[in-house]
């Protein structure tokens, strides 16, 4: 069945026309304008294996990410990182895309979770790069240059990742702080031995998630004080981020999402704000001069990305400097040699 | 200056280099304490680490700044030169192996450490620092730099970026690129680029994951922010003996299973312990047919918990004897052992050949056991030290360069291992990198497809192919001339090129 689909697969590629990516279709409101013919993985599904004391799974692309994450569960084991799901996402969307989750500052990031992917290049061959094994040092790192490229450089075939344990406890925390407050407690706490493994600051009420041993999370919370949060409505909570459902993220307004370090000063932008990863990634609600946040994020050290919603013509992502811009064009030149692949979902000359 | 591209296929000819020309225009760039070119001056940097491999280059440049850094790269590719950038020299695969017709490009002046935020968690350094000076400046701080790997005393963080260094402790707290947030770099073009920033992502692709490991191909480091985690309240080890190396490792397996993370998980067999013994008296049971070092790090409540646990699964295990380090003396005294096993290799034997393939753990007993019928069929006594967390085996091939033909032999053992390594599903390196030492074994794990792709990233960013040629990426010309077609799923691996 799978050699049938790559067969599929490769008769679109080589007629060399601009092709559209999508897996569950759960992010096609992410990225640059969307051009091209859909070129639908779901029939490219399935897990191929899974090692729980490996802690390794490989999935193909069009696998569904619950599906997965549900596999993971039954060994208590799941993906540290947290793609968010925005409803169908499958697992190569989630890696192309290399969206992550609350936890993101203290565990990584999507890049940091993939071992080896099976690639098809523009030209329809098929590459294997990396593979299942923690330590891989042959060769470019390719698999970690595939997480987050938006499917400009090549269509995942497969994917495989590193697991982790679910950590055995777990309990949430809240304070009433302003900005500047949290902002600094925020980063004074990650200075610490804490098992501090997200925050969300919003509002004037900052929340925190401690997870790890029992042991440590309930000293942590005893050190820390705050107010505990019930288990369930903590868990709504941090899923209402991870999945952009909670009240923040309703309604049309643009979204932006700046990120920025931790350690950067409350930034002087009109519009709702909302503060995740310790700092590190700040959202933004409002129509703001695009010009003036780029230029605000840029000026603390990190960038911003019109995330959903506005006007996407004057571009999503921050521009890159020209050596920078000339090496992902002779990337995508090496990858997609005839401009396949997701054209302008990035920037426009990619 | 060369304007053709070079190719996949076969190797670049660096003959017309003028070399007095080169010289001169290095001399006019650097200081004058900064540009060696007499034999003796050049004899230290004929190899690295790996020292079965040993080449003089045309000369060594050894710039103090980024704009000298700048000034020798553009000397050099006005010349056609190759480069071969170079950290402390402790590599072990021998990327930092001069090129006959080339110029070393020494950071080791460039040794600053510019920045430590203790609020931001940072520390922005110049590529010469140590790694363990990271940790040392972070310490007063409660921080430190995690990656570990066993040369940290002496290797540097430029070097330990271009190999993806890892460690002891990297099962829990990952390899180098897990612990690097932003590295300044020069271009062979000379333009100065900045991968990755102090916030947790950039825009555009991911090339500092790209760069991260890539030996020295692809551009040269100047600057590296790393990030600084808390140091651990407290951390404990527990020293576990097993009377079959099997059992030690289906134990390694059910410690994962029981949903534990050990902050670092390690593996020695018996002639590995009887090396090391007598020489760090670190107290290891030499009755063991192996020992696991299984370490447990964080508030006193955690390791107290986790340790306990360790302890009912290694006991469940088979563990003949399990001994938990009562102070951080003991805790140090336990891991000199595992730290000091190639030091102790070469104190039982003339010289020692040390490998660095990853398996999947539960191959581990085939590679082993195929390890034991290679030293009957290659006459030569090999010994394992494993960081059994993440599968990266390191046999230490025992042999005599003195004796002719034990070099030789040697070289054949480690390529099967590498090769066997491959065929169970792992890599030929998991740490120490390709660099030349293990360029024809990349014929075993990638077909042409993979290598033209490896080929065209590097002319991406260095399109005269000019940064450490002839290093990480084979020629698809030398896969096949090298002999290694081996069949895959029935396909010949390079149908595409004639044999020799």
């Amino acid at each position: 069945m799978g050699e049938v689909m790559l067969e599929a697969f490769r008769a679109r590629i080589v007629e060399r026309k601009p092709l559209r990516l999508r897996g569950g279709g759960s992010k096609d409101f992410y990225g640059g304008p969307i051009s091209g013919d859909v070129l639908d993985t779901a029939g490219h599904a399935g897990i191929v294996s899974y090692e729980p004391t490996e802690l390794v799974i490989t999935a193909r692309c069009g696998t569904p990410l619950a599906e997965l994450e549900s596999a993971l569960a039954t060994r208590r084991q799941c993906l540290a990182c947290e793609p968010p799901h925005f409803g169908a996402a499958t697992v190569g969307g989630a890696v192309a895309a290399g969206l992550a989750g609350p936890r993101r500052a203290a565990v990584g990031g999507m890049r940091d979770f993939v071992l080896g992917v099976k690639l098809m290049d523009g030209e329809g061959r098929v590459h294997r790069f990396g593979g299942e094994v923690m330590k891989n040092v042959a060769g470019f790192d390719v698999s970690r240059l595939i997480a987050g490229s938006l499917g400009t450089l090549g269509l995942i075939l497969e994917v495989s990742l590193k697991v982790l344990p679910v950590p055995p406890g777990d309990a949430s925390l809240r304070f009433e702080m302003p900005q500047d407050k949290a902002l600094e407690a925020l980063n004074r706490w990650a200075g610490l031995p804490l098992p501090l493994v997200a925050s969300c600051w919003q509002d004037g009420n900052l929340t925190l998630r401690l997870s790890g041993a029992q042991a440590a999370v309930s000293a942590a919370c005893a050190k820390l004080g705050g107010e505990a949060i019930d288990d369930v409505e903590a868990l709504a909570f941090w899923q209402g981020l991870r999945e952009q459902d909670a009240e923040f993220f309703a309604g049309d307004a643009p979204l932006w999402r700046l990120s920025v370090p931790s350690v950067a000063p409350s930034l002087d932008l009109p519009g709702t704000t909302l503060i995740e990863w310790g700092g590190a990634q700040r959202w933004l609600r409002g129509d703001v001069d695009r010009v003036r946040i780029r230029e605000l994020a840029e000026r603390a050290g990190g960038h911003a990305t019109l995330f959903r919603g506005g006007d996407k013509a004057a571009g999503v992502f921050t521009p890159l400097q020209p050596a920078l811009m000339e090496v992902h064009r002779r990337l995508k030149q090496s990858f997609d040699p005839y401009g396949v692949f997701n054209p302008g979902r990035m920037y426009p000359e990619l | 200056m060369t304007q053709r591209e070079h190719s996949a296929d076969a190797a670049q000819d660096f003959a017309g280099i003028d070399r007095a020309a080169l010289l001169a225009e290095l001399a006019r760039c650097l200081p004058a304490s900064g540009l060696l070119s007499a034999e003796e001056d050049l004899k230290p940097y004929e190899c690295d680490g790996l020292s079965a491999y040993r080449q003089l280059p045309i000369a060594v440049a050894l710039p103090e700044t980024e704009d000298q850094v700048v000034a020798t790269i553009k000397a050099c590719r006005a010349a056609g030169a190759p480069i071969v950038a170079r950290g402390a020299g402790t590599g072990l695969s021998a990327g930092a192996l001069p090129h006959p017709l080339g110029v070393v490009l020494s950071l080791a002046k460039m040794r600053k450490i510019l920045h430590v935020d203790p609020v931001a968690r940072v520390a922005v350094v110049q590529p010469g620092v140590r790694n363990l000076a990271i940790s040392e400046a972070a310490a007063p701080l409660g921080l430190y730099y995690a990656p570990d790997p066993s040369s940290q005393i002496a290797c540097s963080i430029g070097g330990n970026v271009a190999e993806n260094s890892g460690g002891v402790h990297c099962l829990k707290y990952g390899l180098t690129v897990h612990n690097v947030l932003r590295v300044r770099a020069v271009t062979v073009a000379g333009d100065i680029v900045e991968l990755g920033n102090h916030a947790l992502d950039a825009p555009g692709y991911d090339l500092l994951a790209l760069a991260i490991g890539s030996e020295g191909m692809l551009v040269v480091v100047t600057e590296v922010t790393v990030k600084l985690v808390p140091k651990p309240e407290l951390a404990q080890v527990i020293m576990a003996s097993f009377d079959d190396i099997m059992k030690a490792g289906e134990a390694v397996a059910a410690v994962i299973a029981a949903g534990i993370i050990p902050a670092g998980l390690e593996m020695m067999d018996k002639p590995a312990t009887a090396a090391v013994e007598p020489y760090v008296k670190a107290g290891y049971d030499l009755n063991a047919e192996a020992i696991l070092l299984c370490e447990s790090d964080g508030t006193a409540e955690e390791v107290a918990e986790e340790i306990g646990r360790m302890k009912a699964v290694l006991e469940t295990s088979g563990a003949t004897d399990l001994r938990v380090s009562q102070s951080e003396a003991e805790r140090l005294r336990f891991w000199a052992g595992r730290k000091a096993a190639f030091p102790a290799a070469g104190r039982i034997s003339p010289d020692y050949y040390c490998m660095d393939g990853t398996i999947p753990r539960k191959r581990l007993g085939e590679m082993l056991t195929a390890i034991h019928a290679m030293e009957k069929k290659y006459r030569l006594r090999c010994i394992n030290v494993f960081h059994a967390g993440d599968g990266n085996l390191h046999p230490l091939i025992l042999y005599d360069a003195n004796v002719p033909g034990e070099l030789e032999r040697t070289e054949a053992f480690g390529a099967e291992i590498l090769k066997l390594s491959v065929d169970l599903g792992g890599t030929i390196t998991g740490e120490h990198g390709v660099g030349y030492e293990k360029i024809n074994s990349m014929c075993d794990q990638f077909g042409s497809d993979e290598l033209r792709m490896f080929h065209a990233i590097k002319r991406a960013f260095d399109p005269d192919g000019l940064l450490n040629p002839e290093k990480g990426i084979p020629t698809l010309h030398r896969c096949a001339e090298f002999g290694r077609m081996h069949v895959h799923g029935g396909n010949l691996k390079f149908p595409e090129l004639e044999r020799l």
